[in-house]
């Protein structure tokens, strides 16, 4: 437990960093893996591009496409967006509520850990026989008929990656629910409080569909259940509702963060408040709510009948609504208001016309009719490309720049970060919109590669290079991020200037305890007002006194790694069955192990103590 | 209320569970987690009304495979440990650490009784109509739902147990009160979940 | 003198407390001789081999009533500070009766 700030060696870094349960620390371990992830989708992409940039090509077969083509989804929602998100709220959202740490820190470590097993796991798949091929939807039919074990290594690592994520829901959660500061209600919270809060919730409610899918898929292929098998009395439909159940309200997991992140920044960046933020706590909500009843627009062509897919259509084109009244609402905010075009402004405007492009296509998409042309066409990945590039990875963009002084107490540089946005920008629109009209031209997706003269040549070129632009992009965001670690030159607590909520108000990074003493809310943009006020910190809701911080744990990453183990025991039981068992049983039994004594070890973590605290102050942790 | 705190039944808290952020934390953060489980069993339940007595030809139907005095006696027994389980809160409330104690183990017994009758009755279905996990989609199915509940009631045994070994010589406080109030929902909930299965699975199969 | 009306009080309202705790003991007790009760009609109905559009909702009724009272007795859903897992008890429960409806309706052979 570090009082002082000692300058650490690596190795005790490292080890600092395998135990942590501090909701920060834990924040920049999701970074990083999530950011190492999203490189390794990204390479996977522009394998697809360059495989599909002319006809007949052979840079990659057609096996070894389908691996790369499930890959690429498969790590960029699960292994990429999803971790990079929830980055941002374990950094972020308890320093925006007051708090001093998450509900439960160890479980949050915890968290963190499974994602990361099941993440390497997932991907150690490329190694050892072969990656799953079946998407990453991974239909019942076909990938129960996927040889080998790639199937297998996607329904053990989403498993384990699963829970991890489930935990981080609950926590959050909890966190929000319980351990808001003295005086902020819920109408007072931040909007990315209020996305991470629904985000939670259905976090919550569509992920344990996605477990028990899981289940059913590992018992069907490796213990010879018959859920999918048509002949023993199985329906393959079964796996379609599960997953959809869960893949729907993903997506809104997917988006909503990146809502809530742009929302504090349109209003940081135009000096001015949301405008309409009641509206905008109700949109979210009701996109939240909505999400659980539209799955079944994924399945309007496997012959559910005309009421099912009008029913489904109807309440698919609803979620318009709150999704547009939240664009007019960020467009009002600007309105009027002292605009700068800081780099995370700049992907919060992009952001604007790319996710609302990708939103009308949706609703295109809706009108099941229409969509027995657009299914399983191009014109499919090009909508979903334009709501989560256009929305999430936007969004990420906007939220490493924003933030990242926040987490590390550096700035990344400006001119680098516009020049990875136009790149990226570019590139992007380069590579996608055209794929709206390879749809309509009638190329099918997930096909690995075409003949010539059908008139799609062109268009797959065009598209191809779009890529090569938006790698290039992503290369200048590393080597930003390389510079700027070199060059270490410290910032303060409000770097951007002019911020509104409680998480400027407090050092770049903030202590390990966060806030000295609790901060009492009086109002929405809490930390503008007390500046308004001409305060120089926010008015506290308790005198200083003893801290009480959860101790560190290596626990949580020996239970992750026992899973982790444990998946490998299960996967080559079928064919090895001595060694596999026993390989399974020795990874639960570390599992457990560490469960039995994390229970019987008393842990009531340490206290920072009132005189330390307050000379820590007087050096300048806090203003 | 500080977690190492000494008590007296007088001073002990009304509601314990709650008395501390951590076991307010604990409260609700459970809560949550079942309503994450009512959805992940709605989604067993959904998968199994969907492929009831769907197999080969020569399958056993569930009309002539479940018997009524069984299922009634495992609801019987899981019931009872339900209200046994509220007696050992209602003590914990009161402070009376031996008396919750001995309600815990009464508990653990009867759970334990409704394991063994499950394990009778999955094996009668193996033996007598080579009724398997994998004999047919319904067998999957059946064995999913109903398996996956056998294994919370089992978890859930060796929760309980654990807290009681645990915390056999140190009694009640803080820290251990928001676990025990805890484990009791749990116990609870796997309840809600029979509830629904000898409704839905044992006697609507049982009506055709 | 101070000291001893404060440890009055004490001792009153711990008095208070224990009749309040005995008597919802009771209740608890009431609860579950009922439950007992709808479970043995459900059981009693099937053995009968009523009409099946009769017993199927009937069981299914009482089966809900039976959940209802271990929700709020058993698992006090019915005293303070129960609001946030009132609203996701019921968030499940709602995405739990879609799903269920869903594999009851759209999924043939």
């Amino acid at each position: 437990m570090s009082v002082g700030t000692k300058k650490a060696g690596f190795g005790a870094t490292v080890y600092e960093y395998l135990t942590t349960v501090d909701h920060k620390k834990i924040g920049i371990l999701y970074l990083i893996t999530g950011g190492l992830f999203f490189i390794i989708g990204g390479i996977e992409a522009l394998m697809i591009r360059i495989q599909l940039a002319v006809p007949n090509n052979h840079f990659v077969g057609a096996d070894t496409y389908n691996q790369v083509m499930t890959m690429h989804g498969t790590t960029m929602i699960f292994l990429a967006a999803m971790p990079l998100l929830f980055g941002f709220m374990n950094a972020i959202v308890p320093l925006q509520i007051g708090a001093r740490d998450v509900a439960f820190p160890f479980l949050n470590a915890l968290g963190f850990w499974l994602f990361f097993f099941g993440g390497i796991f997932l991907n150690l798949s490329w190694f050892l026989g072969g990656a799953p091929d079946a998407g990453w939807t991974s239909y019942a039919s076909l990938s129960l008929a996927s040889g080998g074990h790639g199937i297998d290594f996607y329904s053990l690592g989403l498993q384990v990656s699963g829970f991890g994520t489930l935990i981080a829901g609950v926590n959050f959660l909890v966190t929000i629910m319980n351990m808001r500061a003295p005086g902020m209600t819920y109408m007072r919270m931040p909007m990315f409080t209020w996305t991470t809060f629904v985000v939670s919730a259905l976090i919550l409610f569509a992920f344990p569909p996605l477990t028990v899918g899981l289940f059913l898929l590992t018992f069907d292929r490796m213990f010879g259940a018959k859920f999918f098998d048509v002949a023993f009395g199985g329906n393959t439909i079964i796996w379609e509702h599960l997953f959809w159940i869960f893949g729907h309200p993903e997506v809104y997991i997917l988006i909503l963060p990146a809502f809530g992140i742009f929302s504090e920044v349109f209003a940081h960046f135009s000096k001015k408040r949301l405008f309409g933020y009641s509206s905008m706590v109700f949109a979210v909500i009701l996109i939240g709510f909505l999400g659980f009843m539209v799955w079944a627009h994924h399945m309007f062509t496997t012959g559910l009948g005309n009421v099912a897919n009008a029913i489904f259509a109807v309440s698919t084109m609803t979620i318009a609504v709150p999704t547009g009244i939240k664009i007019f609402n960020w467009l009002l905010t600007m309105w009027g208001g002292s605009i700068r075009f800081t780099t995370p402004m700049l992907y919060a405007a992009a952001f604007i016309p790319s996710f609302t492009l990708g939103g009308v296509t949706g609703v295109m998409l809706a009108a099941a009719p229409a969509d027995y042309q657009y299914h399983d066409s191009y014109f499919v990945v090009a909508h979903f490309h334009y709501v989560i590039v256009g929305g999430v990875v936007f969004g990420l963009l906007s939220a490493l720049h924003y933030y990242w002084p926040k987490m590390f107490g550096t700035m990344l540089n400006e001119t680098m970060g516009k020049i990875t946005f136009w790149l990226f920008f570019i590139g992007f629109h380069l590579t996608f919109m055209i794929q709206h009209w390879l749809g309509l031209l009638g190329m099918p997706r997930r096909q690995w590669t075409y003949l010539p003269d059908q008139g799609w040549d062109t268009d797959n070129l065009v598209s191809s290079s779009g890529a090569v632009l938006m790698a290039a992009g992503v290369l200048i965001l590393v080597a930003n991020i390389v510079v700027t670690a070199v060059q270490n030159r410290k910032v303060g607590n409000d770097p951007w200037e002019f911020g509104r909520t409680l998480e400027w108000s407090i050092s770049s990074p903030p202590p390990e305890y966060n806030f000295a003493q609790t901060p009492l809310v009086r109002g929405i943009d809490t930390w503008w007002l007390e500046k308004m006020e001409g305060k120089k910190q926010v008015t506290p809701a308790e005198p200083i006194k003893d801290i009480h911080m959860p101790n560190p744990s290596i626990l949580p990453l020996f239970m992750a790694f026992g899973l982790f183990i444990a998946a490998f025991g299960a996967l080559y039981h079928a064919t090895h069955t001595k060694t596999g068992t026993t390989i399974l049983v020795i990874g639960l039994a570390i599992t457990l192990a560490s469960m039995l004594i994390r229970s019987v070890k008393d842990d009531t973590g340490y206290h920072i103590k009132k005189e330390a605290l307050m000379e820590r102050e007087e050096r300048g942790a806090g203003a | 209320m500080e977690i190492e705190q000494n008590f007296t039944a007088k001073t002990w808290p009304e509601s314990p569970e709650r008395a501390t952020l951590e076991g307010r934390n604990k409260f609700l953060g459970f809560w949550l987690f079942l309503g994450g489980e009512t959805v992940l069993f709605a989604s067993l339940f959904a998968t199994y009304l969907a492929l009831k007595d769907k197999g080969p030809a020569s399958m056993v139907h569930a009309k002539d495979l479940f018997e009524l005095p069984l299922t009634f006696l495992a609801t019987v027994f899981l019931l009872t440990s339900s209200i046994t389980s509220v007696y050992a809160i209602y003590h914990m409330k009161n402070f009376a650490f031996k008396k919750m104690q001995a309600w815990f183990l009464i508990t653990v017994l009867l759970g334990a009784c409704f394991l063994g009758l499950e394990v009778y009755e999955f094996h009668h279905y193996v033996a007598e109509y080579h009724h398997t996990f994998t004999s047919s989609a319904f067998g999957s199915a059946f064995y999913t739902l109903v398996g996956f509940h056998g294994g919370h009631v089992a978890f859930g045994l060796l929760w309980i147990t654990a807290l009681m070994v645990r915390n056999a010589k140190r009694g009640l406080n803080l820290y251990n009160a928001p676990k025990f109030y805890v484990a009791s929902l749990y116990w609870h909930f796997i309840d809600v979940v029979w509830v629904f299965i000898f409704t839905v699975v044992y006697l609507m199969g049982m009506v055709g | 003198m101070e000291h001893n009306a404060q440890m009055d009080r004490r001792h009153v309202e711990y008095e208070y407390r224990r009749r309040k705790s005995a008597e919802e003991m009771k209740y608890q007790v009431v609860s579950f001789i009922l439950m007992m009760f709808l479970t043995i009609i459900a059981f009693w109905a099937v053995h009968a081999h009523l009409s099946k559009w009769f017993t199927i909702p009937v069981i299914l009724l009482l089966a809900a009533i039976q959940v209802v009272f271990q929700l709020f007795y058993f698992m006090h859903m019915n005293h303070k500070h129960h609001e946030g897992p009132k609203l996701f008890i019921f968030g499940g429960a709602f995405v739990a009766f879609l799903t269920v409806l869903a594999f009851l309706t759209i999924i043939w052979w």
